[in-house]
């Protein structure tokens, strides 16, 4: 276990490559009389992506919501490097959080700054990297994202997709090692949802991000899976991923708050459950 | 029946709890780190400075028809010249605060309401938090801090304009001699009167911000949500300016005369 100290906290992360980075061990979650989620497990792989799929409501966004300590589970653990998310005070969630990025469902970026303030803002508001640097790196993600020209821009002034763009900047900006993504593509025509889909393969592949992509758009959904970035000289390659980089990819289906499969894009494919079946349909 | 007064009791006590959750996690923000001290500014300026319009127009015409007023009935007991002693005396101690209050609940506490509603509902209150920053600290601490001390200057500014009102009208209306006006003004001053005044809008400016960022951060149901928390924050802000009044107003008696 290597030790890192940020700020008054201490985060530790785990050294071991196949040491889970993220474990969701039995959670259980209720509002009221109705169950959200019901003893849910899996884990997350460094460099791993983890699709969990389903339909409306059957409680993919309140998993990303319980990892990142925004609400509490009712039963069950969460870990996050090694860290018991779900016992820990707000204090120590917001130094958990500088390892973990989210992308919002419809970007939830900020509407009083423009694009580049939005992607700065961890940095320039919580950290003590000096003007200039963060000023580089807002540029570098940014050139990422393909969004170099919109850095003076107000969110409003952007479409949908460079939205989710700018929100996928914003969460990579400070370099964390695992990212979240709500419905990242969810409303998007095609080939704006292919571009950012694009993104989160760049971000796993080229930057070693482990992923957690909720989504309902199973087209989406696949391509991350079966699909890898390649560096070349002058930039990169999305291409079919080998069998081995596929196997990384690993499906979750959500059905009414339970884990009705888990398995990878080839298996989900091939299932026989009628759920699954209407589902991928 | 039962069952939804049982609802509305659990409901009631669940917003009393949030609200003073709300009140204990802004006063330790206010006392430790990290405090934002650029949005304190911009918050002092959005509240102070951007208020400053409407709390003129309203002192001004308050004092002007205060006078109008005062004035018929003053002359039934041939007491004109004194309409300046009852213009100071009404604006300082309960006009100018309550009016202020009313207006800042207006303005201030549905835009509040209504801006924090809008990042609850599009959730970027839940991106701030994904991103290391708490959102009290960041969007509570600043505009306490600027309703709070914003309120006073607001009202003191308020009383100022309402008595520079009356006297135009006192002057050119009633025919009041300027310096009587002026002298009368004084005399009806007491130094009570002015803590009374002044010790008032700290509370009314407190309350008005803190319920408008309670409704605002407790918004759910989309844009229809903020709506409703808009209208909600303005009618309980509203209510608390002339409930916190009274009660203010009963313990400064008991304490000051």
């Amino acid at each position: 276990m290597s030790v890192e100290t940020s700020g008054t906290a201490t985060i530790a992360k785990p050294d071991a490559p196949e040491q889970p980075v993220v474990v969701v061990d039995n959670v259980s979650l209720a509002f009221d009389d109705k169950v959200v989620l019901k003893d849910v497990s899996f884990t997350l792989l460094p460099g791993h992506t983890k699709v969990i799929l389903g339909a409306s409501g059957s409680g993919k966004s309140t998993i990303l919501k319980l990892i990142l300590g925004l609400w509490k589970p009712d039963g069950g653990s969460i870990s996050v490097n090694g860290h018991r998310v779900d016992q820990m005070n707000e204090r120590e969630l917001m130094e958990m959080r500088a390892d973990v990025g989210m992308v919002f469902q419809e970007g939830a970026l900020f509407d009083s700054l423009t694009v580049g303030e939005n992607v700065g803002y961890k940095l320039y508001e919580e950290s003590d990297m000096r003007a200039d640097r963060i000023d580089a790196r807002v540029a570098e993600v940014l050139g990422f994202v393909g969004l170099n020209e919109f850095i003076d821009r107000m969110p409003s002034e952007l479409s949908g997709g460079q939205r989710r763009r700018v929100a996928i900047a914003r969460a990579m900006a400070a370099k964390p090692s695992i990212l979240l993504y709500d419905e990242a593509t969810t409303g998007l025509d095609p080939i704006t949802a292919i571009s950012v889909d694009e993104e989160m393969i760049k971000l796993r592949d080229l930057e070693s991000v482990s992923s957690i992509i909720v989504t309902h758009q199973l087209r989406d959904a696949f391509f991350v899976a079966t699909h890898e970035a390649v560096r070349r000289k002058d930039g990169y390659d999305i291409a079919p991923a080998d069998a081995q980089k596929c196997d990384e990819a690993e499906f979750v289906m959500l059905k009414e708050g339970v884990i009705s499969f888990e398995g990878n894009a080839a298996e989900l494919r091939a299932a026989k459950d009628s759920y699954l079946k209407s589902f991928l349909s | 029946m039962v069952q939804l007064l049982d609802a509305w009791l659990k409901g009631a006590v669940l917003e009393v709890q949030e609200y003073i959750r709300l009140q204990v996690h802004t006063f330790r923000g206010c006392f430790s780190r990290p405090f934002y001290f650029r949005d304190v500014v911009e918050q002092f300026e959005e509240i102070g400075v951007g208020s400053l319009t409407v709390v003129l127009l309203t002192g001004f015409f308050t004092g002007a028809v205060l006078a109008l007023q005062t004035g018929i009935t003053l002359d039934q007991f041939g007491a004109r010249p004194f309409v300046g002693r009852l213009i100071s005396a009404s604006m300082v101690k309960e006009l100018g605060p309550v009016l202020t209050g009313l207006m800042l609940a207006g303005r201030i506490g549905s835009g509040i309401a209504a801006e924090l509603g809008s990042m609850v509902v599009t959730d970027q209150i839940n991106a701030l938090r994904a991103l290391g920053t708490d959102p009290i600290r960041k969007l509570v601490v600043p505009r306490v801090l600027a309703g709070f001390f914003m309120a006073p200057v607001l009202t003191v500014i308020s009383d100022t304009v309402g008595i520079i009102g009356g006297w135009l009208i006192a002057v050119f209306q009633l025919r009041v001699a300027s310096s009587l006006y002026w002298t009368s003004v004084v005399d009806g001053l007491y130094l009570d009167d002015a803590w009374m005044g002044l010790i008032k809008p700290f509370c009314l400016g407190y309350a008005i911000v803190t319920i408008g960022c309670h409704v605002g951060l407790r918004t759910s149901g989309g844009t229809q949500g903020v709506g409703r928390s808009t209208t909600n924050a303005v009618v309980a802000a509203s209510v608390a300016v002339i409930a916190v009044d009274f009660f203010v107003t009963r313990l400064l008696i008991t304490l000051l005369y």
